[in-house]
């Protein structure tokens, strides 16, 4: 294959079929170059970059022709004998002015580069992406399939890190809720996060915006192609920072109509799950997952966490005490840790589930069911 | 004249012996001789935990170590290297070299040498001493970007109280320096005959003296924050995330030609020794060498491309950057147009100058591809940065004190080093280092992030290489050991002037250089 990064199905087939004539061509492009660019801009910069080399390569075999001779013929051993020049003033200033003259010529496209870059006015779809110790949310804030809420986690399984399990083709690069795009439309993504800096990076589309937590910032890209995409965080964001990847799937209009309105139909279903009364197994079934998903990788599948910057939930005063109190630290975080403020992230009956799991696991044993409604009824104080 | 007045001005075995001899001393050679053992045990140390780093990286999955202390490694690595192994290294040859290059008696303030000097042992007590604190060592990068070093443990304090410590340190050794150079020149010696070297170090003390302040400033907010409940760098109390990175890049850049300058002035001395020709447009490298330092102040947000600045701001920082290229170029001319029509010879130390050359500049040519806004923002926290800064840093810093340190070895011990021990560690060097850190360039160019313990499956086959080639570069640099150990214990005799072309005050004292030198100036030329 190319080397990992998706495509869709036709470029697999176009792939395939110029392995058997091409087949150097393609392995270079994909191991030794920039990933194939799919996005206007990603194209500009593969081109400036290849232009870079090119101009760099020159001067290199200049420069070092030039040394390499020395090195050869003006050796002691082959009976040189030393000048004594040590100065020569047209020289010097041609080797200052002529470099300028190649940096303005290389200034040129990258400045045109960085104004389209910039320019995010006028998207079709607006997605905010917010960096979160160690997950990415997504809000649609405008456009087609606005109002869709989705939160997305590696989904490679433990095993296959530990050496368990064998690795699969998308290993580390894969998510368990993508995000969805349509194809050939104007995409503005905001980037912000809540607790440190991390970094939404696609490398096919050319974009990588910091995601700063108080502040938002923005890109743009505009998918020429259909296909997945897979990019990672950027910026160190702590422990986990190297499993937090970005994957999007660029699809068909009438793709992404009908995935908007799965996820709308998704959501109202969610909504129904917050207001209803859970039996305890029911919950304790549901927040296993959530904690798989959400808390496992600072607190441990043993509940023994990793003190002491994570603490352990397993026999702590905070899970088997007042249900306030820990729905209170899950909802808001623990300022200044890697704790989170869940209560924006995930719904209220995944809260419940989960606490209530927490509740009743390992050896904390309080027999208490923690409904949706506590949760809603805490998120109003 | 600065009137210094030794300890023990007539003899020096009236001081102190044994252990409170080094403990006490003011001579700038013992001094020197501390400073660089000292650096090549942090550069040692800091050497294994970069082989940690490659263990865990040799192939995709966890096998090593755990991605919290992954990160404590990449962190310390840096930090050790900087502070620990370069810039000390770089402080050491300005003692042993500045004041017999300048035909001074000692540095300036004596005493407050033995102080900058003895400070560093604390600080690397400090730095090393958190990986055992509950916690661990800062797993923040050594860049210490708020907020997440505001979430660190305690380990995180002592490395800002380490950084607290060695920039005292540097600081004293900068204004030592300044001093001696503009204070005690032998009469004669115009600035604008002075040796390279010192020039490099004279505007490299000015750097250090300008940024090592902001740095403290950076990480003493960053100290508040985590304790003092201050909001420089959180945007709910009213700071800016960002702003840490402005201040700590405002050091950075400056802090990048604190380790690289130094570097030009050795390899400036290297090259006219072998080529048995002057240094081809001296001048041009004094300006050029200026020029680089005023530049290096307005380049920093070149390291926040990422960050989201309005396009004015990118596209100044991009050409200031670019603009870098200009004078570095006139440089690497400069060193070819010595070498042009030269008689030249390759001893150990001209092996590694010209070594330096090659790969440093290949650095340099990946510093302009980053110097690109558009691009930068691809290969930005990608392994291709990685692989750009250990090229002008390893290439550059690291190969530029090898040569120096050969090239005076005979000098300060009084024996020549042996060639055959020299070579085998500079040809072992330079092609692990190429095979540790060119497959890097692809790395980044692919998409493999930086900081990662873990990787795709794509990535596999370069990390294997880039793996393999670092333990060959770190096993390689305990021949360096062997052929140092040797060149103190025996060997050819050094004759005062120890090669054939070397040029300079340094080469008129006898070898090795007796323990008081230059008690009444020399007149130059």
């Amino acid at each position: 294959m190319d080397g990992g990064w998706d495509m869709s199905l036709a470029g697999r087939h176009a792939v395939a079929a110029s392995l058997v004539f091409a087949s150097p061509a393609v392995l270079a492009q994909s191991r030794y170059n920039l990933q194939s660019p799919v996005t206007g801009v990603a194209a500009q910069i593969y081109d400036m970059h290849t232009l870079m080399l090119l101009i760099c390569l020159v001067i290199f075999i200049a420069v070092f022709g030039v040394m390499f001779w020395a090195v050869f013929k003006h050796r002691k051993s082959q009976g040189a004998v030393a000048a004594n020049f040590h100065e020569n003033t047209s020289v010097e200033i041609a080797w200052t002015v002529i470099p300028v003259f190649i940096l303005l010529g290389m200034a040129w496209p990258a400045t045109k580069t960085v104004l389209e870059m910039k320019d995010t006015r006028d998207p079709d779809i607006t997605i905010k992406a917010t960096g979160y110790q160690w997950k990415w949310g997504y809000d649609y804030l405008q456009g087609e399939g606005q109002g869709i809420r989705l939160v997305s986690n590696l989904s490679t399984p433990r095993t296959q890190m530990d050496g368990q399990a064998a690795k699969g083709e998308h290993y580390l690069i894969e998510v368990d809720k993508p995000v969805v795009v349509p194809v050939g439309k104007k995409i503005r993504v905001l980037t912000t996060a809540s607790d440190v800096i991390h970094s939404w990076w696609v490398p096919a589309f050319g974009v990588k915006q910091d995601a700063i937590p108080g502040f938002i910032r923005d890109a743009w890209f505009r998918a020429d192609k259909e296909g997945i995409y897979r990019g990672n965080c950027a910026e160190l964001c702590g422990r986990d920072h190297g499993y937090m990847p970005i994957e999007v799937h660029v699809v068909s209009p009438q793709a992404y109509s009908q995935w908007v309105a799965e996820q709308q139909a998704a959501m109202a279903a969610a909504a129904g799950d917050s207001t209803r009364e859970w039996a305890l197994a029911e919950l304790v079934e549901r927040g296993e997952k959530v904690f798989a998903a959400n808390c496992v990788a600072c607190h441990q599948a043993d509940g023994k966490g990793l003190p002491p910057a994570f603490p352990p939930l397993d026999g702590a005063a905070i899970v088997r005490g007042d249900p306030k109190a820990q729905i209170d630290v899950v909802l808001k975080g623990r300022p200044g840790t890697p704790m989170a403020a869940f209560g924006a992230l995930l719904s209220d009956a995944d809260i419940a589930a989960v606490i209530t799991y927490t509740r009743n696991t390992w050896s904390n044993k309080t027999g208490e069911a923690i409904q949706p409604s506590q949760i809603a009824a805490a998120k109003g104080n | 004249m600065a009137a210094v007045m030794p300890d023990h001005l007539h003899d020096a075995h009236h001081g102190p012996t044994g252990l409170m001899r080094w403990i006490t001393t003011t001579n700038h050679k013992d001094i020197g001789t501390m400073y660089l053992i000292f650096s090549f045990i942090m550069f040692l140390s800091g050497g294994v935990m970069a082989l940690t780093i490659r263990a865990e990286l040799f192939q995709p999955g966890l096998q090593v170590v755990q991605p919290e202390f992954f990160n404590q490694l990449t962190t310390m690595h840096g930090l050790v290297m900087v502070f620990g192994a370069i810039m000390p290294a770089f402080v050491g040859f300005a003692n042993w070299q500045i004041p017999l290059m300048i035909g001074a008696s000692d540095m300036a303030f004596a005493r407050m040498n033995n102080w900058s000097f003895w400070l560093l042992p604390v600080a690397a007590v400090l730095l090393i001493g958190s990986f055992f604190v509950p916690g661990g060592a800062t797993a923040a990068g050594w860049t210490l970007y708020a907020p997440l070093s505001v979430q660190m443990g305690m380990g995180m304090d002592m490395a800002i109280f380490a950084i607290h410590i060695m920039g005292v340190s540097s600081i004293m050794g900068a204004i030592n320096i300044v001093v001696t150079i503009l204070n005690m020149r032998a009469p004669g010696m115009t600035m604008m005959k002075m040796p390279l070297f010192c020039w490099t170090w004279l505007i490299t003390a000015y750097l250090l003296i300008a940024v090592m302040p902001v740095l403290a400033g950076a990480v003493t907010m960053v100290l508040t924050d985590r304790h003092f409940g201050t909001s420089f760098f959180s945007a709910a109390g009213g700071g800016d995330p960002v702003m840490y990175q402005h201040i700590f890049w405002f050091f950075g850049h400056p802090e990048v030609y604190i380790m690289i300058l130094p570097a030009f002035g050795i390899v400036s001395q290297i090259i006219p020794t072998f080529a048995r020709k002057p240094l081809f447009g001296y001048a041009s490298m004094v300006y050029a060498t200026s020029s680089i330092a005023i530049l290096s102040f307005s380049v920093w947000a070149h390291h926040m491309f990422t960050t989201g600045m309005p396009a004015v701001g990118q596209l100044f920082f991009m050409y200031a950057t670019m603009l870098i290229a200009v004078p570095t170029g006139v440089k690497v001319f400069n060193w070819i147009a010595t070498m042009w029509r030269g008689s030249l010879t390759f001893e150990t130390p001209m092996l590694w100058a010209v070594g330096f050359i090659f790969v440093f500049t290949m650095g340099g040519f990946t510093g302009l591809i980053c110097a690109i806004a558009p691009i930068d923002i691809q290969v930005q926290d990608t392994y291709y940065v990685v692989a750009h800064f250990h090229y002008v840093l390893v290439a550059g810093s690291l190969f530029a004190l090898f040569a120096g340190a050969y090239y005076w070895l005979p000098k300060w011990t009084g024996h020549m080093p042996d060639e055959r021990i020299g070579k085998l560690h500079f040809w072992c060097s330079i092609v692990f280092f190429n095979i540790t850190f060119f497959p890097m360039h692809f790395l980044g160019l692919a998409g493999m992030p930086r900081r990662i313990p873990d990787y795709a499956l794509q990535f596999a086959d370069f990390n294997m290489m880039a793996s393999i080639g670092a333990f060959g570069f770190g096993l390689s640099q305990l021949i360096f050991l062997v052929a140092v150990v040797k060149c103190v214990r025996g060997g050819e005799k050094a004759a005062a002037r120890s090669w054939e072309g070397a040029e300079g005050l340094e080469w008129t004292v006898p070898s090795p250089a007796p323990h008081h030198t230059f008690e009444e100036a020399p007149v130059f030329k």
